[in-house]
């Protein structure tokens, strides 16, 4: 045997929950196909650090007029990315976005009454470094209501896109905030049977990250598959 | 109480949500000057070696309904089924020897939000070699295919796979496996003519795509 692990889908989100109703028409009644991951999944797109503009990881400054920031709580979120065996995955794109402070994104299709901050984009990106860590700075974004139950809203978060190695590991999520009373009765949350893996999305604050008087820092560690240990005895000599 | 788990547990997945454009395509959705161009947008240039194609489809839902706040990304090898090693942009990658045997002026990734009025994604790119299998053999031509989007809860991976193949297609070890024929025919892409290949997507009902556990 050897590839990637496959995955856990007990683990991951349900395909149909129909108390996210967008899901009902959007999930595969079929189960997926499974096979062994080949060289067309164990390999992947990789960006080089000169992709990256100076404020690209700075969402308070990177859509700004000159002089401005963006308005709300200033945060840095950082971490590690690593695989499923621990191992840091270096050289990593991870794309993030989100609604501003008052809980609006700048879309055409958004629309809440929360008003634009004509100095927030919502858009972010950096690459992991030689260990796998990563951080950027941005506003911590609010919470607001979505067209899905009579009342439904969204807790604050963030939403992460992320490329490992391989394409068998690409990877959309998204980062809840520690002791957000709102977690657990969001829909698209509860999509996750396992409080254990929802557990796994909600980023602690950490203080020792913390800018004094300048930002709060959260920790928000990514996990990527890993491949079975072959794949790695195969891929030195054949790769 | 059992053993510690060999493994950590992977990251779950969430929805790409309907603003996944502002992380991905700023340009695209109107918020332009953060990046100087939306990543994925070009995957070949004038020196990128092998036939010219153009991708075009859709994604459709269970009702039929064409999606407009979609992203398909796809990944695929080189005209002669080698796959790109970093780093992989098509204007910067001057350097053949960090690119294995890959060809360096082509990235092999490409990404495109469905169109926000008709729900069309399209892709301009080279028709990928054979690529070899482990077991042995060589898999047909085929461009892997993944798509996010609201109400889609985990990416969704699929592969296409070119109509004029028939006798790679026939040996590929991964079509050979699937024993329903009606629906291998939805990894076939249709010919348009041209090196125009279509390839919808249906996400569930009738003719819904097969999607792979990988």
């Amino acid at each position: 045997m050897s590839g990637y692990i496959p995955r856990d889908r007990a683990w991951h989100p349900v395909p149909l929950s129909p108390e996210y109703k967008t899901s009902v028409t959007r999930a595969p009644r079929f189960a997926p196909l499974a096979f062994d991951t080949t060289l067309s999944e164990e390999t992947g797109p990789a960006f080089g650090h000169d992709i990256l503009g100076e404020r690209d990881n700075d969402l308070i400054h990177n859509f700004a007029a000159s002089g401005e920031s963006a308005l709300g709580p200033r945060i840095i979120v950082h971490g590690r990315l690593l695989d499923q065996s621990g191992r840091p995955v270096p050289d990593a794109l991870i794309e993030v976005w989100q609604a501003n402070a008052g809980g609006r994104y700048r879309h055409k299709t958004e629309g809440y009454l929360a008003p634009l901050d004509p100095n927030f984009g919502g858009c972010g990106r950096t690459i992991t470094d030689a260990e796998g860590r990563y951080r950027f700075r941005t506003i911590r974004p609010g919470p607001y209501p979505w067209p899905n139950g009579p009342n439904d809203w969204r807790p604050a978060h963030i939403h992460f896109s992320v490329f490992g190695r391989a394409f068998a590991q690409r990877l959309i999520t998204q980062m809840y905030f520690e002791g957000d009373p709102m977690v657990p009765l969001c829909p698209i949350v509860r999509t996750i049977s396992d409080p254990a893996a929802v557990a796994q999305l909600v980023a602690p604050l950490d203080m020792d990250a913390a800018v004094p008087m300048d930002a709060l820092a959260y920790r928000f560690d990514i996990v990527l598959r890993g491949g079975r240990q072959t794949l790695f005895e195969n891929r030195a000599e054949g790769m | 109480m059992g053993q510690t788990p060999k493994h950590l547990k992977e990251t779950p997945s969430q929805t790409a949500g309907p603003y996944v454009h502002i992380g991905c395509t700023p340009n695209f959705c109107g918020i332009p000057g953060v990046y100087s161009q939306d990543l994925g947008a070009a995957m070949v240039n004038d020196r990128t070696k092998g036939p010219r194609i153009t991708i075009v489809g859709c994604v459709r839902a269970g009702a039929g309904t064409v999606l407009r706040d979609a992203m398909v990304e796809i990944w695929q090898a080189d005209a002669k089924g080698h796959y790109p090693l970093p780093p992989a942009t098509p204007d910067t990658s001057d350097t053949p020897e960090t690119s294995g045997d890959a060809d360096p002026h082509f990235t092999g990734w490409g990404r495109c939000p469905t169109d926000m009025d008709t729900g069309a994604f399209r892709f301009d790119t080279i028709r990928p070699g054979p690529v070899p299998h482990r077991a042995g053999g060589l898999m047909a031509p085929h461009i892997s295919v993944w798509i996010v989007a609201r109400g889609i809860n985990l990416g969704l991976h699929t592969r296409m796979y070119f109509p004029d193949e028939a006798k790679a297609n026939a040996a590929d070890p991964f079509l050979s496996r699937i024993e329903d024929a009606d629906r291998a025919a939805t990894l076939l892409a249709g010919s348009e003519g041209d090196g125009v290949y279509r390839f919808d997507i249906r996400l569930q009902g009738d003719g819904e795509t097969i999607f792979l556990d990988v």
